[in-house]
């Protein structure tokens, strides 16, 4: 098989940008921690509001630093506590699961982009910069309701 | 001319596409005025039932029967006439698939299948749904097997002979589609059907998305190694040049069987079930695709140039305005090539693991994939059907048509870079995809969405205004080559097919033969699925029953 000259150096080229881009990707996720949602743990799907954390949905300090927000999707609201209200410059560990059918818990202007799956809880690690209401949507079809399905985040100070 | 036989099959594949084509475009305008709060829709139709019928008459019907057409005629003409039992069997695949299509359609528009064409479970459509798909994938399978053995009956007659180039590719793109297909159907087969007909309770939910997407990425190359077929062997023709290289042709699309299955996690970067390193591993799979995707470039590029310079194009880039700019034939395809250079970079921004956070399930996936399979891929088809259909048919492909032709592919480029360019945008401002409207309680960041220059759903409902209006002309072309045109009887009336001479001295015996390319496919889908299926599986949590909400 032959290789035209150029051919050549246009493979090299792309081969070498290829890895370029794999290495920054790969390192930013698994040496600086910039995963995206994701998790292992499983959970029974008729049973979440009986299943601990979702027991007990709603913000939670762990500790100075970090809260855990549980929330439970349903066709087609959120339930995460009274209101929803974590602190800018902490980190907010989000915790969800569904009740019914697949959701995402999106929140606008960030990073936060996670599936919400039944049977799965989605992990995701968040720390708000700048304080404000940020709107969260459902941006995963999940029934007639599904663009009525959104609430509000409020980051304070 | 063909065998009367052998045009009536791939006619009345192409028939069957472009009523898909349609319907499915009807579809798509209806969605753009929906989504800017210009049109309500009555009680008895729904969003997300339109744009289940958009989804699945456009990406799996429309291109599914135009592809079997294209691959019909082209392996009639290099292989030569089909022979009986060939034929049969085509006519089998193609009556199974057309049944499955129109049951799946029938489901949708009774709203018995709101469920787009992705059907995430838990969501439970009607179990005709299902079969329906399941029909459609089978059909398929046979028309494929069909052709293989068309092509099989070749090589014993031609022993240790490589096949001519189209019959290889086409034979590629139906293993590379036998294999993606395993996964779909095995979910719909074992999981959805018995759990729709309410024969089990509870499906598992995780792993059913994980064998979709097995199939769901695949899918994708399935519609597009036609146009590249298209862009290897008929454009040079067209453009007066051999081949490029048949060897690195062929490399090119073995490649693709490799790197094209073991990689559908990247579609699943942003859910829970899969371990980070397994979601990495395969997305470093998928940027192998980028070598073959770049050899096809260079491939393309080698032939504007030597076709241009041979037309007395000078200099660096003189051979550029040499090209036959007047053939719709060639421009068409063209076109459809350029829009794939920023469809192609977009791939590469969705596929970057912790990027994918950024677009994934916004309007910019939207915007992506009809600047890859909803231009690159349709209007190369376009392009084909300008001359495959009065081949077929014998007729004449008059210079007002041609006229035409130019005016419906200038509509579509000018409404797709208007949609798509929207459609990014918005996406990265966070709009969501497969949402009908909602101002979000007239929240500020969701009003942005709504006021931009470009970047509001205005924009995308003009171009896709032009876009209808642009599918419309071409239903009018294909209408009268198809039925109305004058038949063609000068020698020089008659429409050619367009195939490039391939040499293939030089070309390596090993790039034919498929069950080494086979055998390290399924090594790579061991490697990349075998371990999270099998902990999909063992660590299932209860599964979830069906849900009906819509
Ligand atoms: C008249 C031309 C077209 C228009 C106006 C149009 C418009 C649209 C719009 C607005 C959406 C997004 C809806 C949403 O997410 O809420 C969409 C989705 C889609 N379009 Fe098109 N489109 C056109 C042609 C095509 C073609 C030719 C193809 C492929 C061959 C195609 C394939 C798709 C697919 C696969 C989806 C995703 C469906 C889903 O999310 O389930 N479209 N289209
Ligand atoms: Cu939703
Ligand atoms: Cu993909």
């Amino acid at each position: 098989m032959h290789l035209h000259k150029y051919e050549k150096i246009w493979l090299t080229f792309g081969i070498v940008c290829l890895v370029a881009f794999l290495s920054i990707v790969g390192v930013n996720a698994f040496a600086q921690d910039h995963t995206p949602a994701g998790g292992m743990h499983t959970i029974d799907p008729e049973k979440v509001r009986e299943t601990a954390p979702f027991n007990e949905p709603g913000v939670k300090q762990l500790d100075d630093d970090t809260y855990q927000a549980t929330i439970i999707a349903s066709a087609f609201a959120y339930d995460g506590g009274q209101t929803l209200q974590v602190p800018a410059g902490k980190e907010i560990i989000f915790k969800l699961t569904s009740t019914d059918v697949v959701h995402s818990f999106t929140i606008d202007n960030t990073n936060v982009n996670m599936m919400v799956v039944p049977g799965q809880v989605t992990t995701k690690s968040y720390t708000f910069k700048e304080p404000g209401k940020y709107l969260i949507i459902c941006n995963e079809y999940c029934g007639t309701g599904h663009h009525y399905m959104y609430t509000e985040i409020e980051v304070t100070e | 001319m063909l065998a009367a036989a052998d045009r009536k099959l791939a006619l009345w594949n192409i028939g069957v596409a472009y009523t898909a084509f349609l319907i499915g475009t009807l579809a798509g305008l209806l969605q753009v005025f929906i989504r800017n709060d210009r049109l309500e829709l009555p009680a008895w139709l729904d969003y997300y039932q339109i744009l289940t019928a958009h989804g699945v008459l456009l990406a799996l019907i429309f291109t599914t029967f135009f592809i079997f057409a294209f691959f019909i005629s082209g392996m009639s003409k290099s292989l030569g006439t089909f022979g009986p039992k060939v034929l049969l069997w085509n006519w089998i695949g193609f009556v199974v698939m057309l049944t499955g299509t129109v049951l799946a359609t029938v489901m949708i528009v009774i709203g018995e299948a709101s469920v787009l064409y992705t059907f995430y479970a838990p969501l439970m459509a009607s179990p005709w749904y299902y079969v329906g798909l399941a029909l459609f994938v089978v059909g398929s399978w046979i028309m494929g097997f069909a052709l293989v053995g068309h092509y099989m009956k070749w090589k014993k007659a031609n022993r240790g002979e490589l096949s001519p180039l189209f019959a290889f590719m086409t034979v590629t793109t139906i293993v590379l589609w036998v294999i993606a297909c395993l996964g779909v159907v095995a979910t719909v087969l074992f999981q959805y059907i018995p759990w729709a007909f309410g024969w089990v309770d509870t499906i598992n939910v995780e792993l059913s998305r994980t064998l979709f997407w097995y199939f769901g990425h695949p899918l994708v190359y399935f519609w597009l190694l036609p146009a590249y077929m298209a862009w290897y062997t008929v454009v040079p023709k067209i453009l007066g040049v051999p081949v490029f290289s048949d060897s690195l042709a062929r490399l090119a699309f073995v490649l693709f069987i490799l790197f094209s299955i073991p990689v559908g996690f990247h579609h699943q970067l942003m859910e829970p079930g899969i371990s980070d390193f397994w979601k990495f591993l395969q997305v470093v799979l998928t940027f192998m695709v980028i070598i073959p995707s770049l050899m096809t470039a260079f491939s393309m590029f080698a032939n504007f140039e030597r076709a241009g310079r041979k037309n007395g194009g000078k200099g660096l880039f003189g051979w550029f305005t040499k090209l036959p700019w007047k053939d719709l034939r060639f421009t068409s395809i063209f076109i459809a090539m350029a829009f794939f250079i920023p469809g192609g970079a977009g791939g590469i921004i969705n596929a970057s693991f912790q990027l994918n956070e950024i677009v994934h399930n916004t309007l910019w996936i939207v915007g992506h994939f009809h600047i890859t399979v909803g231009t690159p891929v349709a209007m190369t088809f376009m392009g084909l059907t300008y001359w495959l259909i009065p081949y077929l048919t014998g007729r004449k492909f008059s210079n007002t048509m041609k006229k035409l032709g130019f005016i419906q592919i200038g509509l579509w480029s000018v409404g797709m870079l208007l949609m798509s360019t929207a459609q990014h945008i918005l996406g990265l401002l966070g709009a969501p995809r497969r949402t009908a409207y909602s101002g979000y309680n007239g929240h500020e960041s969701a009003l942005e969405w709504f006021d931009g220059i470009l970047t509001n759903h205005v924009t995308m409902a003009v171009g896709g205004s032009i876009l209808f209006l642009s599918a419309m002309l071409l239903l009018y072309i294909v209408i009268m080559s198809a039925f109305v045109s004058p038949k063609a009887v000068e020698p020089d009336e008659f429409v050619e097919f367009p195939l490039a001479e391939s040499d293939k001295r030089a070309t390596p015996k090993f790039l034919e033969n498929w069950w080494l390319w086979i055998g390290m496919a399924f090594l790579l889908i061991i490697i990349a699925y075998a371990i999270p299926i099998a902990q999909m599986i063992q660590h299932a949590p209860p599964g979830s029953r069906g849900f009906i909400t819509w």
